[in-house]
């Protein structure tokens, strides 16, 4: 009889409109990696929310039975008490403090007197830190170190509340590679110590590294547990289980109708950094992209892709820009946003949530936003209707999920969200459109949508560059992949020579030389 | 539609009916006499008329203007002085709105292009401009004797041989024939749409709508041909109210301050630029301002260097009460509208009653705070990030 730590029998979690839990069981056994995967939307992270108590006892039905005990918890205190700890997606860390201010932030040591003992807070600190392995002193603060340490630090954080449950959401996202196999590996190394760890993640090959099993969640309900004991599951049979559907190809095929004209290109492109002005972040890029293409540009975190795409884009990033920009054949001097709109030019930013969608705005207001005057008469009076016609017309177009376009972006999933700024984008009938981190935060079946959707773009003869973290899909759906590292243009490969290998050991053997590659 | 969602979409109006009937009940009926439902109006103009201003830079990022009480006051003094040393209330006007217009354009500048925080750049304002009006007034009360100037404002339309004071049938009939045309344009919209194809409401909730406002002028208007029949300042509100719903709700330019509000670093990255927006919601508030100061001096017919004192504490009061949000990017023209005629019955309902000021003061930040709260509450809403 295995040994169950935790069961979550028959939740079952509403929200006005929304069944997000509906009758859901969950079972984990104690010592394993659990990975609970599922799309956006699925509830995963609202399971957890019931688990940690941050939906408190009474607003949902079913029970946690944890350690075979039922469990009333009505705060995260609660199940921190009872040895839970969530590390959340997104890094509850204040910069400006230390790390030993933040691990123990609200539960700093005390002496006699009830007042801090700051040494006693800074030396445990230290002691929680080595469990993680991180050297640093625990008087640095959490600016001053990178994200894949913070995220060490969030883990200690759990780690120093005594927890036997960890549970962990998408602890990889802002990780890159090197990092990321570092934090499993460490999960694997808690199994040792009796921690059980569940882990949410949308990445399959570490849910096949780490995960001894696999609970599958869709649309608020339990499809099935899965067992990995020698770590080969198939992820194709995690995806059909995901999505509920067979994904016989990840990446759509389309037809490579690439033309002779190059639609967007630059050469010998410099951006400083906007207030450290003597930081170059790019340094004499040059690339292009010909109609009907899609190019790729691979890197690590800090290489300059974003800066660059941002400074070509009517210079929205940076100082002292030096070099040329074309569009269309002829070299252009823009000046701001509005310019590369009017040349047509877009630009999809890595961050559809602060920097891509108005989120308190409806859809349809959304998506006229880069071109109101599509929608408006000559002397500015706006066409609500139209508007909504044309809102409606995308909706359909892309499969966006929504009751109506009327709702508020923000009220979204990620992958709808990501589909209303490429239709904003679209909207704006542009001829280049770079995409930065198209799917990033996406579940694998809107994944295969908005790669249906960028398929689409250059078939209508548009020109496509997709800056991305995931080599997968850099080569699933690029004709060409630049490589940059460090601010340098230092590879290039059509889609058939490119590998994963070949890539990562592109950047890897640029982080010495000094050879840009020129085009 | 359900109820409890009903009540949240209409709550202000709600409130306001709410109000209203409790002041009519307290006071005897007398809130309702004809005198006092015209000067309500009257009264609040400079609230009804800064408020679409306010609104504007409130709708940028939940941010005030801290000086239009002082520029209110800058524009009368000038108004007033001109007049005062024998100048025309042409000129008069004419400085003192192109003043207003040179303290909008410093003030956008400064905010929307130097990027002056513009809570301590309108402080700033506050205090320069009411101590230059001061220097301007010489710290005297200035009388305004000039008729044609405060006939602009302050006269009644009464159309000899028809009208009497008390029984201005002028006032009515112009009431009637709005309540007519609003509801047969009303209709006739909804036809035209359902013709298009495009989602309306039921003709019975049309009709019922219609209803509503057509039995709200009429009775307006009957109140007004009590006492004096239409004045003319109601007809200044109208016209700025209605170009600022407009402006707010129809055009690309409105769109614009929702925009960067709701996220000014999507908005720059989609080709519209915040500091155009910014400068013109400083701008187009000082403008207002400036016409206030013309109102209200108009109205009290000597202008003195307390005059709007605290005066943009009613605007801002009123957007926020209006349904604007705290933190930019929602708030609309007739929501603040309700807002302000909501304080304005409050403070006519209590002078009425004879309460001292002090409990004025204490029931308008009462209501202010239970608005917001309300607001708050209701839509879960937190702080953006």
């Amino acid at each position: 009889m295995a040994d169950i730590i935790l069961e979550m029998k028959n939740i079952v979690k509403e929200y006005p409109g929304v069944k997000a839990l509906n009758n859901v069981n969950f079972k984990v056994e104690r010592g394993k990696i659990h990975a609970l995967v599922g799309e956006n939307g699925a509830g995963k992270s609202t399971l957890m929310k019931v688990l940690s108590g941050t939906i408190p006892c009474g607003q949902y039905t079913g029970d946690v039975i944890y350690n075979g005990q039922i469990q009333k918890f009505h705060s995260i205190r609660d199940s921190e008490k009872a040895g839970i700890a969530v590390v959340h997606q997104e890094l509850a860390l204040i910069p400006e403090l230390t790390i030993a201010e933040n691990m123990f932030m609200g539960n700093e040591r005390r002496t006699k007197r009830g007042t801090i003992d700051w040494n006693q807070t800074f030396k445990e600190a230290q002691d929680a830190m080595k469990r993680v392995g991180l050297k640093e002193s625990s008087h640095v603060l959490i600016k001053d170190i990178g994200t894949g340490k913070q995220q060490l630090v969030e883990i200690a954080k759990a780690l120093s509340k005594n927890c036997k449950l960890l549970v962990l959401d998408e602890p990889t996202s802002s990780l890159n590679e090197e990092d990321s196999k570092m934090l499993l590996d460490m999960l694997l190394d808690f199994k040792k110590q009796g921690i059980t760890s569940i882990i949410i993640t949308h990445k399959l090959n570490e849910v096949a590294y780490c995960a001894d099993e696999i609970t599958i969640l869709r649309d608020g309900q339990t499809i099935e547990t899965m067992e990995n004991p020698d770590h080969s599951i198939d992820e194709d049979r995690i995806i059909r289980g995901m999505v509920g559907r067979e994904l016989t190809d990840r990446y759509p095929k389309r037809e490579h109708k690439i033309g002779k004209e190059i639609l967007f290109a630059c050469k010998d492109w410099t951006v400083y950094h906007p207030v450290y002005t003597e930081k170059c972040m790019d340094d004499h890029v040059s690339f292009n992209v010909h109609k009907g293409e899609v190019v790729g540009f691979s890197g690590l975190q800090g290489a300059g892709r974003t800066e660059l795409a941002m400074s070509l884009f009517g210079k929205s990033y940076g100082s002292h820009i030096s070099g040329k920009e074309f569009i269309g054949g002829k070299e252009v001097h823009l000046k701001d946003e509005a310019d590369a709109i009017r040349h047509g030019l877009a630009y999809a930013t890595e961050d559809r949530k602060t920097n891509g969608l108005i989120l308190d705005e409806t859809i349809a207001r959304n998506t006229t936003l880069a071109r109101m005057d599509k929608v408006a008469s000559k002397y500015g009076i706006l066409n609500v209707k139209e508007e909504n016609r044309e809102a409606e017309v995308y909706v359909k177009a892309m499969h966006t999920k929504t009751p109506s376009i009327q709702q508020n972006a923000g009220n979204l999933s990620g992958g709808n969200q990501q589909k209303v700024l490429l239709a904003k984008w679209m909207f704006a009938e542009p001829d280049v459109l770079i995409l930065d981190e198209p799917t990033r935060g996406i579940d694998v079946g809107a994944k295969y949508e908005i790669y249906q959707i960028i398929n689409e773009m250059v078939s209508q003869g548009k020109a496509v560059v997709m800056i991305s973290s995931e080599l997968p899909e850099l080569l699933g759906m690029c004709d060409r992949i630049y490589v940059m590292n460090e601010g340098k243009m230092v590879g290039e490969f059509t889609a058939e020579e490119a590998t994963q290998e070949k890539i990562m050991s592109t950047i890897l053997s640029s982080d010495s030389s000094k050879a840009g590659k020129a085009v | 539609m359900k109820v409890s969602v009903f009540i949240k979409k209409y709550t202000m109006v709600l409130a306001l009916v709410l109000v209203f009937v409790l002041f009519t009940i307290l006071t005897g009926g007398r809130l309702v006499y004809s005198q006092n439902i015209s000067n309500l109006l009257l009264q609040n103009a400079y609230v009804l008329i800064m408020a679409c201003g306010m609104l504007l830079c409130i709708l940028t990022g939940g941010n005030v203007d801290l000086s239009v009480g002082s520029t209110l006051c800058l524009s009368a003094a000038l108004a007033a002085k001109i007049m005062d040393v024998g100048g025309g209330a042409g000129t008069a006007i004419l400085v003192a709105m192109l003043v207003s217009c040179a303290i909008g354009i410093w003030q956008g500048w400064l905010i929307g292009y130097i990027h002056i925080p513009p809570f301590i750049c309108t402080l700033a304002g506050m205090f320069l401009f009411r101590g230059i009006a001061r220097v301007i007034l010489d710290s005297r009360t200035i009388a305004i004797m000039d008729n044609g100037f405060l006939n602009l404002f302050t006269s009644y339309i009464q159309i000899p041989g028809v009208d009497t004071n008390k029984h201005c049938v002028s006032a009515l009939v112009v009431g009637i024939i709005i309540a007519v045309g609003l509801t047969v344009y009303m209709i006739l919209d909804r036809t035209k749409k359902e013709k298009q194809g495009y989602e309306v409401s039921s003709m019975g909730s049309t009709i019922a709508k219609a209803a509503i406002f057509d039995v709200l002028i009429v009775a307006y208007s009957s109140r007004l041909m009590g006492y004096k029949g239409i004045p003319v300042m109601v007809i200044w509100i109208l016209a700025v109210v209605l170009i600022f719903a407009f402006l707010t709700s129809q055009t690309v330019f409105g769109r614009h301050f929702y925009a960067v509000g709701g996220n000014e670093k999507a908005t720059k990255l989609s080709g519209i630029d915040p500091r155009k927006v910014y400068f013109w919601a400083y701008f187009l508030m000082s403008v207002l301002a400036g016409l206030s100061g013309l109102l209200v001096g108009a109205r009290i017919g000597s202008v003195d260097g307390n005059m709007g004192n605290s005066y943009e504490m009613d605007a801002i009061a009123s957007c926020f009460i209006g349904g604007a949000s705290a933190y930019g990017g929602s708030g609309t023209v007739p929501g603040i509208m309700v807002g302000a005629i909501l304080l304005g019955v409050i403070n006519m309902g209590m002078s009425i009653l004879g309460l001292p000021d002090q409990f004025q003061y204490i029931v308008k930040g009462a209501v202010l705070l239970a608005a917001v709260i309300f607001d708050v509450v209701s839509n879960h809403k937190t702080g953006k990030s």
